[in-house]
Formats: C-alpha cells, sequence, structure tokens
C-alpha cells in the first residue's frame, strides 16, 4: 500500500495550524519562536511532498527545502539574539509587555 | 510791418506769468531774486504794451477793422470756443495805463515791502534783521499773476477768456489783502486782514455769479463770446433787443435788457459799486501797494472796462426800451456823491482814497449810463495814474510816520515807555510832513489836484469835465448835479487830507521824525505825478480855447472812430462854458473850504475833528459808513449764520440719525448672518470634518495595540476570510 499525497498535506496542515497556533497564543517569546520553526517544517514537509508526487525529476524542490532550512537557521540564531538583546534591556521576553509598535 | 507789431499782443500777459511760476517754484527762498524776477517780466510786459498801444496810436485806421488773433481752444459740437487776442482803441488805452501803472508798481513794492515794521521782531528775527518783508518773494508772485490777470483781461478778445482772467484777478485780490493774515489789532471792530480778504472775496462773488448768468444767455443767444463778433453785429443786437422774455417779478424784459442787468451787476460788484462797496475800505487791509495796484487803479476800473466793452449792447438794450442805461447812470452818480460824503469823515488815510475811489469809478458808472462812454474810459485811464499815485504816496506816508515813531521810540522820547497803539494810518496822527518829506508831499499834492480836479493844469480836471460836460449837454441835469456836488466834496476831502498830512505842525512824535521814503518809492510817484499833470492833454477839448487847438483831444478822437466799428455813434460835447464853470467854482470852492477849515487854523494834537462839532450826528453816521456794514451783518451775513446752525442741527438730528440707522441695521444684518451661516453653516462644516476624522481615528486606533500578535491573527482572519470568498469571486 502506498501513502497518497493527501495524507502528508493533511500532516503538514495540522503541523502548520499548530505552529500558528503556537505563534498566536504563547506569551514566551522563545515558544513564539518554536511555533515559527514549526510552521517552517510544515512548508518544508509540502514541498518535499510536492516534489516527490508531481515534480520527481526536478529537483527545485529539494533546493527549495535546504534553502529553508538555512534560512530558518539563520532566522532562530537572529531570533534568539533579539530576545536575549530584549532580555537584557527590558527584563522580560514576554510579547505582550513587547507592545513598542504601537508608540 | 505795422501788423505785424500786434502778433506779439499774446505775448503780453506771458512775462508775469512766467515770472510768478520762476517764483514759486524756484526763487521763493531767495528774496531779492524774487523780486528782480517779478521786476524784470513786468518790464518786459511794458515794453510789450506801449509797443503795440503806441502802434494803434500812430495807425488811427486801425479802428476800422481791429486786430484779432485767434486760435481754437475748446471744441464743443458745432461750437469751437477761441482762444484770443484783439486790439482795438480802449485795449490800447488800457494797455498803455496798465503797463506803466504795473510797472511802477511793482518797483514801489520792493522797497515799500522791505519794512516788516509792523511785524513783532521777536516772531520774526530774519524779517527784522534783512530789513524784507518774510512773505517777500510770496508778495511778488502774487502781483506776478495779478498782472497776468490785468494784462490778460485787456488784451482777451472774448468774454469767457475775460471772465477768467476777472477771476484769476478776484484770486490775488483775495489773497493780497489776506497778505498779512497773521496781523490783529487791540480793537476787535476793526476788520483784520484775513476777514478782509474773505469780505472782499465773498462780496465780489454776488456780483459774479450774476455776471456768469449773464455770459451764460449771452452764449445762448449768440453762440460765441467774441467781442467783434457779437457788438459789431448790428443785425445780431437789434434781434437781442426786441425779443423779451418773462420774468417773475419784473415782467417781460428784452434779453439785451436782461443780459446787460446781469452783466452789469459782476461790473457792480467788481468796481465796489453801491450796494456791494463794502469790500472795498477794507480792502485796504492788504499792503499799500496792493491798494494801489488792485484796488484803484486796475482790477476795480475792470469793471468799468467790462461794460465799455458791452456798451454796443447797452445802448441796444436802451434802443429796446430797457431801463438798464438808466440803472447803470443811477448806481453811478449815486455812488459818486454817496462814497464822497462817507470820505468826508473818515480819519485813516486810505480809506479817504478808497471812498474816493468808489466815487470816482462812479463817475466813470454814471458817464457810461448817460452814453458817454468815451469820457468814463478817458477818465478810467486818468483815473488810474493819479489813484495809484496818491496811494503810493499814502504808503510812503505811512511809511515815514511808522519810521518816525520806531525812532521816537528807540530815542525815548515815546509817551513813557507805556505801550499804546499807534496807527500810523490816522491822519489826526501827522501833520508838518511837507518838510520831512517833501517829495511824497508835493506829488501827494499834485495827484490830489488831479483827483479835485483842479482847473487847467490837472489831468483830472480834464477828464472829469468831459464827463460833466456830456451830462450837461445831454440834459442829464439830475446826473450833472449830483456829480457837481461829488465834485465839490471830492475836492474838500482830498484837500482835507493834504492839509491834515502835510501841513501845519506835526501833531505826533512819530511825525515829528518822519524821515522821506528810499528812492525806490519816490521815484515811482515822481513819475506818476507827471502823468496826473499832463496825461489830461490827451482830452481837451479841440474847441476849448488856447490850449484845445495845441491838445486835439485825440484819445476821444480815436475812441469814437472805435465806436463807429461797434455802431456807437457818440457826439463829440461842444465845449460850454456854463457846465465848465460851474464845475471849476465847486472845485475851487471845495478846495477853499477845505483850507478854511483845516489849513487856516491847523489842528493840534489830540484836537478832534472840527467836523465832527459842526455836522453833530451827521458826523457819526458818515464815520460808520450809513452803517452799512452793520445792516449787511444784519440782512445778510446773521441770517447765513443762522441758516448754517440751523443745517448744522438738521444735519446732526436726521441725517446723522439716518446715517447712524443704517449703521445700526448693517451691524445686526451682519450678527445675524455670522450667527446663521458663519456658525452653524461654515463652523460646522469644518468642525464636522474635524469630527469624522477623529471618529475615525478612535476607532482605527484600537487596531493598533502594537502587539505582533494581535497583527498576525487579523492577518489570518483576513486570509480566512478571503479564503470563503474565492467560490463567490469566480
Amino acid at each position: 500500500m502506498t501513502v497518497p499525497l493527501s495524507w502528508y498535506l493533511i500532516f503538514a496542515t495540522a503541523l502548520f495550524s499548530l505552529g500558528f497556533f503556537g505563534v498566536l497564543s504563547r506569551r514566551n517569546a522563545v515558544a513564539v519562536l518554536m511555533g515559527v520553526e514549526l510552521m517552517l517544517n510544515a512548508v518544508n514537509v509540502n514541498l518535499v511532498a510536492f516534489w516527490r508526487y508531481l515534480t520527481p525529476t526536478d529537483l527545485s524542490g529539494q533546493i527549495f527545502v535546504v534553502f529553508v532550512f538555512t534560512v530558518a537557521a539563520a532566522e532562530a540564531a537572529v531570533g534568539l539574539a533579539l530576545m536575549i538583546s530584549i532580555y537584557r534591556t527590558r527584563k522580560t521576553i514576554n510579547v505582550d509587555e513587547i507592545n513598542d509598535l504601537k508608540h | 510791418m505795422s501788423e505785424s507789431i500786434f502778433n506779439l499782443t499774446w505775448l503780453i500777459p506771458l512775462p508775469t506769468a512766467l515770472a510768478f511760476f520762476a517764483i514759486i517754484l524756484f526763487a521763493n527762498p531767495k528774496k531779492r531774486l524774487s523780486s528782480k524776477i517779478a521786476v524784470g517780466g513786468v518790464i518786459i510786459a511794458w515794453i510789450l504794451s506801449w509797443a503795440v498801444a503806441i502802434m494803434f496810436f500812430v495807425n488811427p485806421e486801425f479802428t476800422e477793422q481791429p486786430f484779432d488773433l485767434a486760435v481754437p481752444w475748446i471744441p464743443m459740437g458745432n461750437i469751437v470756443f477761441h482762444m484770443g487776442v484783439a486790439v482795438d482803441a480802449v485795449t490800447a488805452g488800457m494797455l498803455f495805463m496798465v503797463g506803466f501803472v504795473l510797472t511802477m508798481i511793482f518797483i514801489y513794492s520792493t522797497g515799500y515791502m522791505s519794512f516788516p515794521g509792523h511785524l513783532d521782531p521777536e516772531k520774526y528775527p530774519d524779517a527784522a534783521k534783512e530789513g524784507l518783508d518774510p512773505r517777500y518773494s510770496r508778495f511778488f508772485a502774487y502781483i506776478s499773476l495779478f498782472a497776468t490777470g490785468m494784462l490778460g483781461l485787456v488784451v482777451a478778445d472774448n468774454l469767457l477768456m475775460l471772465f477768467i482772467f476777472w477771476e484769476i484777478m478776484g484770486l490775488c485780490s483775495y489773497l493780497l489783502i489776506g497778505f498779512w493774515f497773521d496781523k490783529s489789532y487791540p480793537d476787535p471792530k476793526q476788520i483784520t486782514p484775513k476777514a478782509a480778504g474773505l469780505k472782499a472775496f465773498l462780496t465780489t462773488r454776488v456780483g459774479d455769479v450774476l455776471f456768469m448768468m449773464g455770459l451764460i444767455f449771452l452764449f445762448i443767444h449768440a453762440g460765441d463770446l467774441n467781442f467783434q463778433n457779437i457788438f459789431a453785429n448790428q443785425e445780431f443786437l437789434h434781434e437781442l433787443s426786441t425779443t423779451t422774455v418773462n420774468l417773475p417779478f419784473f415782467g417781460a424784459v428784452t434779453w439785451a435788457g436782461l443780459i446787460s442787468m446781469l452783466i452789469f451787476w459782476g461790473a457792480i460788484g467788481k468796481s465796489a459799486q453801491f450796494p456791494l462797496h463794502v469790500w472795498l475800505p477794507d480792502a485796504m487791509e492788504g499792503p499799500t501797494p496792493v491798494s494801489a495796484l488792485i484796488h484803484a487803479a486796475t482790477m476795480v476800473s475792470a469793471g468799468v472796462y467790462l461794460i465799455v466793452r458791452m456798451s454796443p449792447l447797452f445802448s441796444a438794450a436802451a434802443h429796446g426800451g430797457s431801463g438798464v442805461m438808466m440803472f447803470v447812470a443811477f448806481i453811478g452818480a449815486f455812488t459818486a456823491l454817496f462814497a464822497a460824503t462817507i470820505a468826508v469823515a473818515q480819519k485813516d488815510i486810505k480809506k479817504v482814497l478808497a471812498y474816493s475811489t468808489i466815487s470816482q469809478l462812479g463817475y466813470m458808472f454814471a458817464a457810461l449810463g448817460i452814453g458817454a462812454w468815451v469820457a468814463a474810459i478817458i477818465h478810467l485811464l486818468i483815473h488810474a495814474f493819479f489813484k495809484s499815485l496818491l496811494f503810493m504816496g499814502s504808503g510812503s506816508v505811512i511809511h515815514g510816520v511808522h519810521h518816525g515813531h520806531e525812532h521816537a521810540h528807540a530815542h525815548g522820547h515815546g509817551e513813557g515807555g507805556h505801550e499804546e497803539y499807534f496807527d500810523p494810518q490816522d491822519m489826526f496822527n501827522m501833520g508838518g510832513l511837507l518838510k520831512r518829506m517833501p517829495i511824497t508831499a508835493w506829488t501827494f499834492i499834485i495827484g490830489g489836484a488831479s483827483l479835485s480836479a483842479f482847473p487847467l493844469i490837472t489831468a483830472g480836471f480834464w477828464s472829469k469835465d468831459e464827463i460833466l460836460a456830456h451830462a450837461w449837454a445831454d440834459g442829464h441835469m439830475a446826473v450833472y448835479w449830483t456829480l457837481a456836488a461829488g465834485a465839490f466834496l471830492t475836492a474838500f476831502y482830498t484837500f482835507r487830507q493834504i492839509f491834515l498830512t502835510f501841513f501845519g505842525s506835526p501833531r505826533t512824535e512819530a511825525a515829528e521824525h518822519a524821515p522821506e521814503s528810499v528812492r525806490s518809492m519816490t521815484w515811482p510817484l515822481v513819475a506818476l505825478a507827471f502823468f496826473a499833470l499832463f496825461g489830461g492833454f490827451v482830452a481837451v477839448p479841440e474847441d476849448f480855447p488856447v490850449v484845445g487847438g495845441l491838445a486835439s483831444d485825440f484819445l476821444a478822437k480815436l475812441m469814437e472812430m472805435q465806436g463807429e466799428f461797434y455802431g456807437l455813434h457818440v457826439a463829440p460835447a461842444r465845449f460850454d462854458w456854463t457846465p465848465a464853470l460851474i464845475s471849476m467854482t465847486l472845485a475851487l470852492s471845495g478846495i477853499v473850504v477845505a483850507w478854511l477849515v483845516y489849513g487856516w487854523k491847523p489842528l493840534k494834537a489830540k484836537q478832534p475833528d472840527p467836523l465832527r462839532r459842526w455836522l453833530g450826528p451827521v458826523y457819526t453816521v458818515l464815520e460808520n459808513k450809513y452803517y452799512f456794514d452793520e445792516l449787511y451783518y444784519f440782512i445778510a451775513v446773521r441770517p447765513t449764520l443762522w441758516l448754517a446752525s440751523f443745517f448744522y442741527l438738521f444735519d446732526r438730528g436726521v441725517i446723522d440719525r439716518i446715517v447712524n440707522w443704517v449703521g445700526a441695521f448693517n451691524r445686526w444684518l451682519a450678527r445675524t448672518l455670522r450667527r446663521w451661516i458663519d456658525e452653524y453653516i461654515i463652523d460646522g462644516a469644518v468642525n464636522g470634518v474635524g469630527l469624522v476624522t477623529t471618529w475615525t481615528g478612535a476607532v482605527v486606533r484600537l487596531i493598533q495595540t502594537g502587539q505582533a500578535q494581535n497583527y498576525l491573527l487579523i492577518l489570518l482572519l483576513s486570509v480566512v476570510i478571503l479564503l470563503l470568498l474565492i467560490p463567490f469571486g469566480s
């Protein structure tokens, strides 16, 4: 028995939704960042699944995934650095309190 | 060649006009330069005038077609007013007199105005230092303008220009009477120069308005105002004297009668005839050269000149049955006697001369009224010479007495220091000046003799005799006897003046120390005295024994020839011994009576006028000029002031109220509009825009929390909504 494409897509959707929920609901900025990672990986799952089922001869899907990994790693590094910087100045990383965009 | 010199006529009024502008525009700060410019201008005008006049005298054939040079001036539809100059015998005679008298008086003025003695030296330190009147330049500017007016009036060839120059002279008269406008007297009843100027201007205005009405009527009928076109046109004059107009109160009068009557009123005002005579005596408040020039020699005789010019119209009116000539004769003769009686009781040396001027002008009008216009113009010319001489002589006397007064003060033999107002014009402050001011005295006596018509040797005798001879010959007995009585009074008051001023012993310190005047003042006197003596030989009747043959009466003949051109036939009066002897007797007896009263036993200091004792209340009436000033104050000035105050109240009570009401209404309207339109509509719109923006901002601000999670949530919701909308979109 073969696993149909839809299963991957449903899985990726669930994963994306979990990640998005995490981003919206967590108060801890690190947890928000983790949610973002989940969303990125859900996209990666999609990309790989589409590559495998629709265009197996074309490498662009896999290459895109590698790019996303790279960018996600950079993003995590910059994001965590920002967290530390924010923590140092404000003694908190609660996103509810970081509302300077309002001003 | 001889004709071509007339082409210079239009230049005659120009030099003085240029002098006027040069002084007011450039030379005003330089006083001596101003006087030189003025004198230079008038001398050029004099030379031109004499050139034209003498050219006319030696070529009597010009009377047949007088010279006229005109250029178009004001086009009005089909009618074009021309500006032009004309020369006929009357103009030539006037030019001869005016040019010369003007020049003499200008020269005299340079001396006369160099004495600011009447001014407070503390108020005018500069004037006292340089010895010139503080408004020296202005004086010469004014008299230059005046000279322009007079010369222009004489050469003008139409009535419109004549009227314009007439008014220029009126303006100058006003300015010059009030020349010392800051002068005031301790006696509040004595008229000040400022008030006198106003009085002269307003009184002559009465006549001028009527004159202008006459001009307008004449223009309506003739369509032209040129002298030669109107007055040499017999058909037109005849038509004017036969068509009538109905007037309220007067009934039907001929147009010629109406027009000549209106124009005569202009002459009454200008020549100070009864009942508009009141301004001339007060005009003596002006500087004495002005009195000599304007109020004796030239301007006041412009009225006579005007009527001489209008003689064809007057005689046409008389032919048409109008009584206007009789009216002229009546006014003239009455004024001649009336003014002479006032002159008898005056104590101011210039006032006597002022009344004698009015009286002598009355003689001229009387002559015009009886048709003897030749005698009138000759008397006008000769009178100008001797009357300007008398006035300038009186100015010289006033100067002398004023100097003497200052001298007496300076050396401490005054009245012990207490400042009493001293009137240097009062004849009772004079006496014995013959020895102290010989040139002034002798020329004054010559002028006075001429004015009194001293028989045979003076000019005034011949010219006045001609008027009386005409009155006698034409049977105007009432006029003759009135004028003869006037002649007696004239001789009396003139010699009263001479005896009081020059004979006896000095009655005040001032007269004791009076010096002779400077040469610029005495030389014109001598020059004029020559004409006052010999000028009359142009008017000696041809059939007079001995001298008649020598003089041949050339001026009168010339005028009569000119009269032919205008259709005026004046028969030369036959010489008649009866009126001549009567007038000689009267003149001589006037002199003798004056000698008996004032010359035989000269008055002592502070002694009253003996006439006052003999005439009693009559003297008081004469001294107060028949109370005409008071009468006019009562009937003219006071009602005018009442009317003015009534109109003032009307203005305040009615006009101002209406204006205020309109103002209040507008304020109310503005307030209402502000409330309804400004406050509710305009402000509402502006505030509405603001409020909408505020509300929108308040609502939209709620979604800007500054929290990225909220934004993301909104993003999510938006995407979900868009996704749900996709099926509807396609």
